[in-house]
């Protein structure tokens, strides 16, 4: 995968807390927030917008705590979520639209429907997920730069 | 057709969004599962839902929807407001029940998204 860390230009990382559902969504706003000020194009903030939320409301309706990782390079930007809890079973299994591990709060919020997984899939270039069972689990999504959005990185201010 | 047509047509209370109510709605969507919506709706589309949480409008931001009807009489939280007002997505509300104010939208001309 893509992902080589001496051309990364910016990076950032951001703590959910698991069952926060009262700040949920601040962290894939403050993403949100910051592509556009640095000029990315519209498709490439509403693909990593929607991947972040669904990313971090995974680690909030399913997980104790998770740190979430914002990488940009030249050609592409990462997201790494890293997350302690009870982690996945069967990686494959939660892939599958619709199946859900949801408790009924979750559900009485509109979560819980098993697609998040695959809006992840869908909105990006390459996906890596992994867990072990009973610590935690590890995900990550790459989100290919083309055209003008590959200008962006190189007058993004150093952090 | 603008989102302040449907407002007219069918006297929806405006909550949030009063100045972004010149959007051309390209379609609708009905759907209360938030992933579900963020997969199938389109940009522009009038969003019907009965959810209320501060979500709903990240969704809507998300996915550039023209704006949220909420049905049954429900009212958007007060964070969804504020979140409304700071993202300018319009949040509207009706007293019909889902199913009647989407069948009253189509019969206005407000079209589905087909199949999946």
């Amino acid at each position: 995968m893509a992902g080589a860390e001496n051309n990364i230009s910016f990076h950032a990382m951001f703590h959910i807390k698991g069952g926060n559902f009262t700040d949920a969504g601040s962290i894939s706003s403050q993403v949100k927030k910051f592509l556009k000020g640095a000029g990315f194009s519209s498709g490439v903030i509403r693909r990593t917008s929607i991947a972040t939320f669904e990313a971090e409301m995974n680690v909030i309706c399913y997980a104790d705590r998770g740190n979430l990782s914002l990488f940009i390079a030249p050609n592409f930007l990462k997201v790494v979520v890293e997350d302690e809890g009870i982690g996945i079973p069967d990686v494959n299994l939660a892939m599958r639209e619709g199946y859900s591990t949801a408790n009924e709060k979750i559900h009485e919020m509109g979560f819980g429907a098993g697609m998040g997984l695959s809006n992840i899939k869908k909105n990006t270039d390459e996906m890596i997920l992994t867990s072990k069972f009973g610590q935690g689990t590890h995900l990550e999504f790459v989100i290919s730069l083309e055209g003008k959005d590959r200008l962006v990185p190189l007058f993004s201010t150093r952090e | 057709m603008t989102v302040l047509d449907i407002i007219n047509s069918f006297g929806l209370k405006i909550r949030a969004g009063k100045n972004q109510l010149n959007e051309e709605v390209t379609g609708g969507y009905a759907g209360d599962l938030l992933s579900d919506v963020i997969a199938h709706s389109r940009k522009g589309n009038i969003w019907v839902t009965i959810q209320t949480h501060p979500n709903i409008v990240a969704v809507a931001a998300m996915k550039e929807l023209a704006g949220i009807i909420l049905t049954g009489g429900r009212e958007p939280d007060s964070d969804t407001l504020q979140k409304a007002e700071e993202e300018g997505i319009p949040i509207l509300v009706s007293p019909l029940f889902t199913f009647e104010l989407v069948g009253k939208l189509y019969q206005m001309g407000i079209s589905g998204m087909g199949e999946c």
